[in-house]
């Protein structure tokens, strides 16, 4: 009877050292936990503390008379008539309208500054689809300068950043918030218009359709073949050294640098095929070459997951190896495909190195329509944003970076949720 | 192999060695008792079976007659299963396996090159060792076979297979309310039961099953043991098992394999109660095993 009980006080010590390691352990993991969180939500705060000015933007309201000398245009049905009008001038003289007594050059044009240099053309378009307009006036509300509204913002939230602002500006602006004919307005441009070099007028519409255009060829590129060779290296290639040889090589493309993936595009696409720069097609080109790797690695471990007792089962039945596959082992495979494929669209998503060097990067302010318009991608766009001088860029540059982690967001829990949805047991 | 080298296989192979039985297998060991019959449904012929170097079958000679069941028996890792998976050409999905020698079935050469393993497979259904229904509904389950071969001409005739089979498997009365619930939400025995269904869905002329009853309670191993009593009317059936009790209740034949030998081949009363060889005797009598 002695013999069990010291065996028992044994592994009563031990079982003490071994609850301490596991504590210890498990506040390690916390911790770990713990410090990831912590970097989410400060870059999150960040983010978005800079960001969410970006959504609501100052607008001023005015007097303006459709005025068709003014404008200098006889005949708003013709398109070549309508870009020749001085469309900018009549906010200039609704300007002067509100504020009179300004006289001289540059008072004059420090009073014009009040609003964005695109206030003219969006009169033009209200103009346009109200024609009966021509020759009256209304109250409408316009979009202001960026400086104006960097300054306005901050001036409402009690800290002035008036380095750009002339002291009449200044006071034009308290006399206008007096008057309540200065407000913040939700910044539909932001999400309507293409890129610009006026920061009011910038929006990310040109990118995300770029983004948009780009990843929808690189998904139709890259999900079949990337399934397809899963399916031929899993299930049909003869295990040699061949494949074992493709297998390495495949593992390795997926650690390649993606700017390297950039290059390899510009000599074969663009240098090459002579395909133009700056396109969707050559994106989602680069991009394909870039996920692959990944779609067929995930699409390979879907593929091994899917237990070998049902491709007995099929084989046993006198299915063959192509219908085992098709029956069997692809709709059991197909979640992990489906998911390996999400990650790599927002691996894709969140490129830009590739893409700077296939010249997604210039300047572009039309909407891309198709896939061989000139565009850019939202990371890009971000990097663009980024590197501007004017300080309305910062903040527009954090709401970019909102909206293409909502997009990577969105997608990562549409792979978590169809996995959930769609993964079956056996 | 010299008998010092087989000895020490025979304990590699875990076998608890009793007494001072010799359990040694000769190089030149023939296959006592009745291998052969009259009229033979398979013919197995100088059959070896290799994984990569390793021989797991050694020299198998036995016929399979028409609508017998015969019983595999022997030690774990004798190579029952590698003997049962070459009936139906499994083995090729194992990358590594060989098999040598001739196995016909019916006077054709089932490892001919014309051959077509689908058609083989059609005719010689395999049940599973551990029960394998595919994640479908039961009825797709069933219908699965059916529906890649062709067997059926319309949705009726197919429903009628479904219903057949699933009756001549004994559980048609507990599933017919579930058809297209999934298959894999059965129990253990009816899963197996399911999959026995499936395989008789495409009326093959023979049946190997690999322990079938492995994982079932005895109250399911008896409807598995009744059905292959009942299947036997109209097939023929191999059976690998590692109860000898279900061996002496279901087969006509039993076959003992000892270390990828086929040692003997008798009928089965005769095998449990006067067994021709002394392994044979060694195993049954449970001296290893
Ligand atoms: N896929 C394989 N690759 C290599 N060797 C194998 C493979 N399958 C089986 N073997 C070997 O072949 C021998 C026979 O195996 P087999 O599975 O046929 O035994 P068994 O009689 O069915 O045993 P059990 O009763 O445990 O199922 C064993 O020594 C085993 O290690
Ligand atoms: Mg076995």
């Amino acid at each position: 009877m002695s013999e069990p009980m010291t065996n028992l006080e044994k592994i009563r010590k031990s079982l003490n050292r071994r609850n301490r390691s596991e504590n210890i352990f498990r506040w390690y993991g916390r911790l770990a936990i713990l410090i990831g969180l912590a970097a989410v939500v400060v870059l999150f705060t960040d983010i978005v503390s800079k960001g969410h000015g970006a959504f609501r933007i100052t607008y001023l309201q005015l007097e303006v008379d459709y005025d068709q000398e003014l404008i200098g245009i006889d005949n708003l049905a013709d398109p070549r008539e309508l870009v020749q009008g001085n469309w900018q001038a009549i906010p200039k003289q609704a300007l002067r309208k509100q504020f009179p007594d300004v006289s001289g050059r540059t008072d004059k044009r420090s009073l014009y500054g009040l609003i964005s240099s695109g206030a003219g053309f969006d009169l033009k378009d209200r103009l346009v689809a109200n024609p009966l307009l021509l020759g009256e006036s209304e109250k409408v509300w316009m979009l202001a300068d960026d400086d104006i509204d960097t300054y306005y913002k901050s001036w409402l939230d009690g800290e002035p950043y008036a380095a750009r602002m002339t002291d009449k500006q200044i006071e034009w602006i308290a006399e206008l918030h007096d008057q309540g004919k200065i407000r913040l307005q939700f910044n539909s441009n932001l999400f309507t218009r293409g890129d610009s070099r006026e920061p009011e007028q910038a929006g990310i519409r040109g990118a995300v359709m770029g983004s948009l255009l780009t990843l929808i060829l690189t998904l139709m590129l890259s999900f079949p073949i990337g399934v397809a060779a899963a399916i031929y290296l899993e299930e049909f290639a003869p295990k040699n050294r061949w494949t074992d040889f493709i297998e390495v090589n495949i593992n390795n493309l997926a650690a390649v640098p993606s700017i390297i993936f950039g290059l390899l595009g510009l000599a074969i696409f663009i240098n090459f095929f002579h395909i133009p720069r700056s396109v969707p097609i050559v994106g989602g080109l680069v991009l394909t070459l870039m996920t692959l790797p990944t779609i067929i690695i995930t699409s390979r471990a879907a593929i091994k997951s899917v237990p070998p007792s049902i491709r007995e089962a099929a084989l046993g039945m006198g299915a063959s190896k192509y219908q085992m596959v098709l029956h069997h082992v692809l709709p059991l495979a197909l979640p992990g495909m489906l998911t390996g494929a999400i990650i790599g669209m927002a691996q894709a998503l969140g490129e830009s190195a590739p893409l700077l060097m296939i010249g997604m990067v210039a300047f572009i302010v039309d909407i891309p329509g198709g896939f061989s318009d000139p565009a850019t991608v939202l990371p890009v766009q971000i990097f663009l944003w980024a590197d501007s001088p004017e300080r309305a860029f910062i903040e527009k540059t954090s709401a970019a970076i909102m909206v293409l982690l909502s997009f990577l967001i969105v997608m990562n829990t549409s792979a978590v949720w169809l996995r959930k949805r769609l993964e079956r047991r056996w | 192999m010299s008998t010092k080298n087989l000895a020490r296989a025979a304990a590699k192979a875990n076998l608890k060695v009793e007494g001072k039985q010799n359990l040694d297998v000769a190089d030149d060991q023939v296959t006592v008792g009745q291998s052969f019959t009259d009229a033979p449904k398979m013919t197995i012929r100088n059959v070896n079976v290799f994984y990569d170097d390793k021989q797991a079958i050694h020299n198998v000679n036995v016929d399979i007659a028409k609508n017998e069941v015969i019983a595999m028996i022997g030690p774990s890792g004798c190579g029952k299963s590698t003997f049962l998976r070459s009936l139906n050409r499994m083995n090729d999905t194992v990358e590594s396996c060989r098999v040598e020698g001739e196995i016909c079935m019916d006077g054709e050469d089932l490892y001919a090159p014309k051959l077509d393993v689908v058609e083989l497979r059609a005719r010689v259904g395999m049940v599973f060792q551990k029960p394998n229904p595919f994640p479908k509904s039961i009825y797709d389950n069933v219908a699965y076979g059916p529906k890649i071969h062709g067997l059926a001409d319309s949705r009726v005739d197919l429903d009628e297979i479904v219903e057949n089979s699933l009756r001549k498997a004994s559980l048609w009365d507990e599933v017919k309310e579930r058809l297209h619930q999934s298959g894999t939400g059965l129990s253990g025995g009816q899963q197996q039961r399911l999959c026995i269904a499936r395989a008789i869905a495409v009326s093959p002329e023979v049946i190997l099953m690999d322990e079938p009853c492995s994982a079932l309670d005895p109250i399911a191993t008896a409807k598995i043991e009744e059905l292959i009593e009942e299947l036997s009317e109209n097939f023929t059936i191999a059976i690998v098992t590692h109860s000898m009790q279900q061996a002496a209740r279901v087969s006509h034949r039993t076959a003992y394999f000892h270390l990828g030998r086929l040692i003997e081949v008798n009928p089965t009363e005769q095998v449990f109660t006067l067994p021709e060889h002394e392994l044979t005797e060694a195993y049954i009598t449970g001296r290893f095993g």
